[in-house]
C-alpha cells in the first residue's frame, strides 16, 4: 500500500470580496496523494485549482479543514518549521514570461532559493549544482549567465523547472506549467518533468485545464467545478468511465486532433454560464447546468462518495 | 468554385531595435466562397500578422506590407485607399481578434457597441438598427437579449462577450469572416458552445472563415482545408484529409505526433526538439532544418520548391523531390 503523503481534508477558502460578499473558492475539498504519484487537478477557469494549491502551500491561510504533509499540520507550524517544509515543497507556476526576475541572470535565479536555505557554504559549490540543474532540465553551462528575455517560452519554464529542483524538493506543485507554451514545447516540457518524476521519485500535484494533457502524466485525477471537487478517479479510468455528467460533459468538449473520429464522436454541449463563486446554487453547484438534474439536486449536496473502488463521485444519480 | 480571397507572395517585415523582422516570407493560399480555412502554426509564425495584412490593420510603421498582392472578390485591396478599405471592414470582411475583452469598449453598452457598425456603415438606426442587434443576439445564443443590450461588459461573462464580438463581427452581414483564436482564452466547454455557433452560423448564411488556431483538434473539427505555417512561411496546405492522413512536411507530421491525444492510450508523447528560427535573420534554406529529423545539405541552402501532390495538396519540402527519394532509399539500405 502506497504512503499517503499530502493529506487534504475538508478544506474550504473563501475571499470577503466587496462589501460583506463571500467568494467560495474551495469548498470542502477532500484528497490525498499518495508519496510518488502525479495527483492531477483539472476544472475550468475560475474552478479553485490554483487556490487549493496556494493553500496546500500556505500561500493563503486556510478559512475551514486541514492540510497534511506527512501527517503535519501545514498551518498550525511555527515560522521555523514552516521554513523548513517549504525546502521540501516547491512550486512551478503558469507563466513563465512573469514568474522569472527580469534583472536577474539564470544563475542567480536558480541560486537563490539554495542561498536563502543556506544549503551550501560556498559560492562555488552553488554554481556547480546551477549547472548540475541546468544540464538536468535540458539547458545549457553557458546559459546561466543570461536573462530571461534572452530564452524562449519553453526553456523559461525549463529554468523555472530546475529553481523548483534546487532544494532537492519531495513534493511538487506544478501550477499549469505548459499552459503557455506551443504544443510541440508543452510536449517536451511534459517529457521533461515525467523523466525527473521518474528519477528522483517525486510526488507532484499537477494543476492544468487541458485535459488530454493532464491524462499523459497523472495517476489519478480529480475534477473539479466552482469550488467542489466532484470527481476522483485513476487516469484512465476517468477517461473510460466517467459517472459524472460534468466530467462528461467536459471529456466531449475537447475536440480530437481526428477528423474521421471527431465527425463520428457524440457531443454534449452544456447549456448556459458558470455560475458565480460568490453566489453558488443551492444543492449540486452543478445543477444549474446540468442536463440530468433532479430535484433532489436543488435540495441537497451531493456527497462525495466512494461507488466503485478508488472511484468517488458527488452526484445524486448514484446515490 | 469560386475563390472569395487570393493571396499572393505577401511579405510583411517590422523594423524594430533589434533589426527587421521578416514575419511573413511569401505566403500564398486562396479561400472558396462557404468554406473554412485554418491557419495553424507555432506562437509568432506570422498568422495573425497575415490575417492583419488581409484587412490592412499592420500597424505602420514599424510593420510594412513589403510585396504580395490581396484579391479579394477579384478586386485587388491590397491598392485600395484606407477610406476604401474602411467600406469593406466590418461589412464585408470582418474580424475577430485574438483577445476578446480587449475588443469592447467597457464604457459602452453591449447595445450601443453592436449597432455602432450599422450606423457607419449602413445607416441603419432606431428601432431597425436594434431589432438586428436583437436578431443578433439571438443568433450568438445569448438568453434575455432585451435586457442585456443595456448592460455593459463587464456584466457579462468570458464566454457571452466572445459572443457578443462574434455578433458585432457578424452583423453587417460579411461574406468573409476572419477569426483569430476566437476560442483559445476560453475554457472548453464554453468553445464547444462558440464552435458549433460557428458551425450553424456557415450553415445558416454560408460565410467563408478563416480560422487561426493552434489547436489541432479544433482543426479536425471545423475545417475544410488547411494551411500549415511556420516561420512565416505556408510550408503545407491541403484538404483537412490530406493534412491529417497524408501529411508531407516533417513539421507537420511532428506537430501531429506531439499533440496528446484523449482517445488513445498511453503513448509516449514526441515532442519536436528545439525551437522555431529567429525571424530577425531567418535562414535561407528550409526554416525548420534545424529541427528536421530529415535533414539534408540542400535544406540549409536552398529554400525548397513547392510540390504540388493534387489540386488541394502542396508541400515545401526537399523530400518530395524525387533525388531525395533515391537517397533516402540508399541510406536505408546501408
Ligand atoms: N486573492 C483572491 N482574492 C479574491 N478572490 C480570489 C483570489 N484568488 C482567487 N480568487 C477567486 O477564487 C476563484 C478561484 O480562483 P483560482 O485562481 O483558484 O481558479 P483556477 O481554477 O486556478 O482558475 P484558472 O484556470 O483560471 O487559473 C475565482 O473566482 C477567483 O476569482
Ligand atoms: N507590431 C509589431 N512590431 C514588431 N514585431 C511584430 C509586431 N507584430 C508582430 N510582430 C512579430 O511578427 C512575428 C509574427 O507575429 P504574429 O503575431 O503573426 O504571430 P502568431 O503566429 O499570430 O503567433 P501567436 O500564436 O502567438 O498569436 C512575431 O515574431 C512577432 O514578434
Ligand atoms: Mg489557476
Ligand atoms: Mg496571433
Amino acid at each position: 500500500m502506497a504512503k499517503v503523503i499530502l493529506e487534504v481534508n475538508r478544506l474550504k477558502k473563501f475571499f470577503d470580496v466587496n462589501r460583506n460578499q463571500t467568494l467560495q473558492a474551495v469548498n470542502d475539498v477532500s484528497f490525498q496523494i499518495n508519496e510518488g504519484e502525479t495527483f492531477g487537478l483539472v476544472g475550468e477557469s475560475g474552478c479553485g485549482k490554483s487556490t487549493i494549491g496556494r493553500t496546500i502551500l500556505g500561500l493563503y491561510h486556510k478559512t475551514a479543514g486541514e492540510v497534511l504533509y506527512d501527517g503535519e499540520d501545514i498551518h498550525s507550524l511555527k515560522e521555523n518549521d514552516r521554513f523548513k517544509l517549504h525546502k521540501k515543497m516547491q512550486m512551478i507556476f503558469q507563466d513563465p514570461y512573469a514568474s522569472l526576475n527580469p534583472r536577474s541572470t539564470v544563475q542567480e535565479i536558480i541560486s537563490e532559493p539554495m542561498e536563502i536555505h543556506r544549503l551550501y557554504r560556498h559560492k562555488k559549490e552553488i554554481k556547480e549544482r546551477v549547472y548540475q540543474l541546468l544540464a538536468e532540465v535540458g539547458l545549457q553551462r553557458d546559459h546561466a549567465n543570461r536573462y530571461p528575455h534572452e530564452f524562449s517560452g519553453g526553456q523559461r519554464q525549463r529554468i523555472g523547472i530546475a529553481r523548483a529542483l534546487a532544494l532537492n524538493p519531495e513534493f511538487i506543485i506544478a501550477d499549469e506549467p505548459i499552459s503557455a507554451l506551443d504544443v510541440s514545447i508543452q510536449a517536451q516540457v511534459v517529457n521533461l518533468l515525467k523523466e525527473i518524476q521518474h528519477e528522483k521519485g517525486l510526488t507532484f500535484l499537477f494543476i492544468a485545464h487541458d485535459l488530454s494533457m493532464v491524462k499523459q502524466i497523472s495517476d489519478r485525477i480529480g475534477v473539479m467545478y466552482l469550488g467542489n471537487l466532484i470527481e476522483l478517479t485513476k487516469s484512465e479510468q476517468l477517461y473510460d468511465h466517467p459517472y459524472h455528467p460534468y466530467t462528461k460533459a467536459l471529456l466531449s468538449a475537447i475536440p480530437i486532433p481526428d477528423p474521421e473520429v471527431e465527425e463520428k464522436r457524440e457531443r454534449i454541449i452544456l447549456q448556459g454560464e458558470l455560475p458565480s463563486p460568490i453566489n453558488p446554487p443551492s444543492g449540486c453547484v452543478f445543477r444549474t447546468r446540468c442536463p440530468m438534474a433532479m430535484l433532489i439536486c436543488e435540495q441537497q449536496k451531493p456527497p462525495f462518495r466512494e461507488i466503485a473502488p478508488e472511484h468517488f463521485v458527488a452526484c445524486h444519480l448514484y446515490s | 468554385m469560386e475563390k472569395l480571397l487570393e493571396v499572393h507572395d505577401l511579405h510583411v517585415a517590422f523594423s524594430t531595435y533589434g533589426g527587421t523582422i521578416k514575419a511573413v516570407r511569401g505566403v500564398n493560399f486562396y479561400l472558396h466562397k462557404g468554406e473554412t480555412l485554418a491557419i495553424v502554426g507555432e506562437s509568432g509564425c506570422g498568422k495573425s500578422v497575415t490575417s492583419q495584412a488581409i484587412m490592412r490593420l499592420i500597424p505602420e510603421p514599424p510593420g510594412k506590407i513589403v510585396r504580395g498582392k490581396v484579391m479579394f472578390k477579384g478586386k485587388e485591396i491590397t491598392r485600395y485607399t484606407e477610406k476604401q478599405m474602411r467600406s469593406i471592414r466590418g461589412v464585408e470582411i470582418s474580424m475577430i481578434f485574438q483577445d476578446p475583452m480587449t475588443a469592447l469598449n467597457p464604457t459602452l453598452t453591449i447595445g450601443t457597441q453592436l449597432m455602432e457598425g450599422l450606423q457607419e456603415h449602413q445607416s441603419i438606426r432606431g428601432e431597425t438598427a436594434t431589432s438586428k442587434a436583437l436578431e443578433m443576439m439571438h443568433l450568438v445564443g445569448i438568453p434575455n437579449p432585451k435586457e442585456r443590450l443595456k448592460q455593459y461588459p463587464h456584466q457579462f461573462s468570458g464566454g457571452m462577450r466572445q459572443r457578443i464580438v462574434i455578433a458585432m463581427a457578424l452583423i453587417c452581414e460579411p461574406e468573409l469572416l476572419i477569426a483569430d483564436e476566437p476560442t483559445t482564452a476560453l475554457d472548453v466547454t464554453i468553445q464547444a458552445q462558440i464552435l458549433e455557433l460557428f458551425t450553424t452560423i456557415q450553415a445558416k448564411t454560408g460565410i467563408s472563415i478563416i480560422l487561426i488556431t493552434h489547436d489541432l483538434g479544433v482543426v479536425a473539427k471545423i475545417a475544410d482545408r488547411i494551411a500549415v505555417m511556420y516561420a512565416g512561411k505556408i510550408i503545407e496546405t491541403g484538404t483537412k484529409r490530406d493534412l491529417f492522413y497524408n501529411q508531407q512536411h516533417p513539421y507537420t507530421k511532428g506537430l501531429l505526433k506531439s499533440v496528446p491525444r484523449l482517445d488513445l492510450k498511453e503513448e509516449q508523447l514526441s515532442p519536436i526538439d528545439g525551437t522555431p528560427p529567429d525571424l530577425f535573420a531567418p535562414p535561407q534554406g528550409c526554416p525548420f532544418t534545424a529541427r528536421c529529423p530529415y535533414a539534408m545539405e540542400v535544406c540549409d541552402n536552398v529554400y525548397p520548391v513547392t510540390t504540388e501532390r493534387s489540386s488541394s495538396h502542396r508541400v515545401d519540402c526537399w523530400l518530395q523531390d524525387k533525388r531525395a527519394q533515391q537517397l533516402l532509399a540508399r541510406t536505408a539500405n546501408q
